[in-house]
């Protein structure tokens, strides 16, 4: 991925801007690959393969427009990131993600989930999170649970409660 | 006349039951505990908040919404001016003076302009709201489907192209948005779009799954990447709270003009409260005696944009009750709201729920009192809510996202696009792409196409009726050229640059 310098000329070929372009393009290729598979079932008027064709069109046009911009560098400038911390969230969420399917219960999931992004904006002192992470998640189920009646998924820490 | 006066006592009636009272106290409490929060805008706090209305009756829930709305946007202006970090671009002229007030001591005040301020603006913009509503449903009543999806059609470019950065950047987003809402059961002849064989994709993408997740996930995900990048320095607030006489001289009137800025634009199907509110701003800084102070914190540019931004917000409302036209992402956020419960905006739901309607309307009006007597005592504890640090605040924000989520659908598949539209909406936040067509092409896609195809249906195929009705052919045409201005004004821009 380029970083944008505003320091660099400003014609200059954007590689992120190009990519965003194919996946555009790509995007409406699946949706005419999808419309194929439609029956159009209307007597008068358009069927349901209609309006993704009609989408489609538009983002093959837009994927020309981003493609323009991007090979005369048009694109706004970007900020450098840093990838540890975005990494360390997905990780976070791909965990929920896990623990609600194998039947972890929502207290040990959103747990997972606070810490880790905790650990992203830098703080290190990943006990200390975790109580504070058990205690806030179990009081949330708690209220949902007593409270409002919604019933969040339940895993061994819930059926203690 | 006479009908609006009854029609709101009537709401009036619903509104001040001790229960809805206590819903829209609720609302405004949570709303600005939430909307506080740096980062997180109005339209935010609405899905964050969603889920905790689900099993309430839609009188009180669409109650407490209208708390939680305008209690969101009072939130948002006390970060702006509190730590300069405007929730969303319509609180960025509020910012920029109100910060300044805060760092010469002069917070207090700051604060009162804007929250007396958003009390006049809002409440003037609901009275306009009550008389314009009726007025326009009696017009809407004879909308064909043609002339509804001409209308969308309208919406849609002007949400997306005309007023961002780039017309082609704003169409991305709305394409996306109008490709989300393809997945699903076609209505029409049932049969699954774009869901490839995954059972939980033939419902449809859910709006709140989307929003959440290029909002709040999104955001997360967009501040933790460029953490090194800023600093936020929270303001405290010295001195006194209340405006001195000076103040009061100086505000009334750029309140009164934000909110004729921001009504009126609000409540045409342009969408955003930006544009009122730099309006408001350049023409407090014209007008006012004191050029001087501005940029230096001058009171005039706190008053007229939060008057602007309230009363654009009320006017947003219009579109969206009359017609089941969102134009902002707040109010897209406020249609899944309703949509909920089964309800959909309209002509329809005036004549069928006036109860529903005129309560909501009657509610706004004790939202914003409720705000005004609430908000300046408690300025202490938002201020401390302000003082969160960053990791445990942003741990909470992703923790409640995923929360409504899970209370809604408790599935692998949704809490997968939860996360993935996480990434898109970092990616776009990164690349400069607007989110709220993406929220509102995947709200009014949908729509719209059923309205089409309605249309088409009844003349028999023939593509000339969308030109045939006057309504239609005129909002067509105004879509056309608001399409096409910014690309002309740019050439036209090109061309003179070319010449000098």
């Amino acid at each position: 991925m380029t970083s944008g310098d505003s320091a660099q000329p400003p014609r200059r070929v954007d590689r992120a801007g190009i990519v965003i372009a194919a996946l555009l393009a790509a995007l409406a290729a699946v949706l005419v690959w999808d419309a194929r598979g439609l029956q159009s079932a209307a007597m008068y008027g358009m069927g349901p393969e209609a309006m993704p064709v009609v989408v489609a069109s538009g983002l093959a046009l837009l994927a020309v427009g981003n493609f323009i911009d991007a090979l005369r560098g048009n694109l706004p400038p970007r900020e450098s990131t840093g990838p540890v911390p975005v990494f360390l969230i997905l990780v976070g969420l791909a965990l929920l993600i896990a623990i609600i399917g194998f039947g972890g219960g929502f207290i040990l999931a959103t747990s997972a989930l606070f810490v880790t992004t905790s650990a992203a904006f830098g703080r290190r002192a990943v006990l200390v999170d975790s109580a504070i992470a058990l205690v806030m998640s179990t009081l949330i189920y708690l209220a949902f649970d007593r409270l409002l009646t919604l019933s969040l998924p339940a895993g061994p820490l819930e059926r203690l409660l | 006349m006479m009908d609006t006066f009854a029609a709101l006592a009537h709401g009036m009636a619903v509104a001040v039951q001790p229960m809805n009272l206590l819903y829209a106290l609720i609302g405004v409490f949570l709303g600005t505990a939430v909307g506080v929060l740096p980062g997180i805008g109005p339209a935010l706090t609405v899905a964050l908040l969603l889920p905790v209305t689900y099993k309430l009756d839609p009188g009180g829930s669409l109650i407490m919404f209208a708390g939680i709305y305008y209690g969101g946007m009072y939130g948002g202006s006390t970060t702006a001016i509190l730590i300069n970090t405007p929730g969303e671009s319509a609180s960025m002229a509020t910012a920029l003076e109100g910060n300044k007030m805060a760092k010469a001591g002069r917070g207090g005040p700051a604060l009162a302009t804007s929250a007396i301020g958003s009390f006049v603006a809002g409440t003037i913009a609901t009275i306009g709201l009550a008389f314009l509503a009726p007025w326009l449903v009696d017009f809407a009543v004879r909308f064909g489907p043609e002339d509804y999806f001409a209308l969308m059609c309208v919406a849609f470019v002007t949400v997306s192209a005309t007023f961002g950065d780039s017309p082609v950047r704003g169409l991305t987003s709305l394409f996306v948005g109008l490709t989300l809402g393809l997945v699903g059961i076609d209505k029409l002849t049932g049969q699954a779009r774009l869901a490839f064989g995954v059972p939980e994709l033939l419902d449809g993408v859910e709006v709140t799954t989307l929003a959440v997740g290029l909002f709040a996930v999104g955001e997360a995900l967009y501040v933790a990447s460029r953490r090194h990048h800023t600093e936020e320095k929270l303001e405290p607030v010295r001195g006194s709270l209340w405006m001195t006489r000076e103040d009061w001289k100086r505000s009334w009137k750029p309140w009164l003009r934000g909110t004729m800025f921001g009504f009126p634009i609000g409540a045409l199907p342009a969408g955003g409260a930006e544009i009122p509110t730099f309006l408001s701003y350049s023409t407090e800084k014209r007008l006012t005696k004191y050029p001087e102070e501005f940029g230096k914190g001058a009171i005039e540019g706190v008053a007229g944009p939060e008057a602007a931004n309230n009363a654009s917000a009320a006017g947003t409302l219009v579109p969206l009750l009359t017609l089941g036209l969102p134009t902002s992402a707040t109010a897209a956020m406020m249609l899944a709201g309703f949509q909920q419960y089964g309800l959909n905006p309209g002509p329809l739901l005036f004549a069928e729920r006036p109860d529903l309607v005129w309560g909501l309307i009657a509610s706004l009006f004790i939202a914003n009192m409720m705000l005004l007597v609430l908000n300046l005592p408690l300025v202490g504890l938002w201020v401390r809510l302000l003082a969160i640090p960053q990791p445990w605040l942003y741990a909470g924000i992703l923790v409640f996202a995923t929360m409504g989520t899970i209370a809604a659908k408790p599935s692998v598949v949704e809490l997968s696009m939860l996360a993935g539209f996480g990434v898109l909406g970092f990616l776009m936040r990164r690349f400069d792409f607007p989110i709220a067509p993406v929220v509102v092409g995947l709200i009014l896609g949908p729509i719209a196409e059923s309205q089409l195809r309605r249309a088409l249906a009844i003349s028999l195929g023939d593509p000339m009726t969308l030109l045939q009705s006057p309504i239609s052919a005129t909002l067509l045409g105004i879509a056309l050229i608001a399409l096409l201005a910014p690309f002309v004004l740019k050439g036209l821009g090109r061309f003179k640059a070319n010449e000098d």
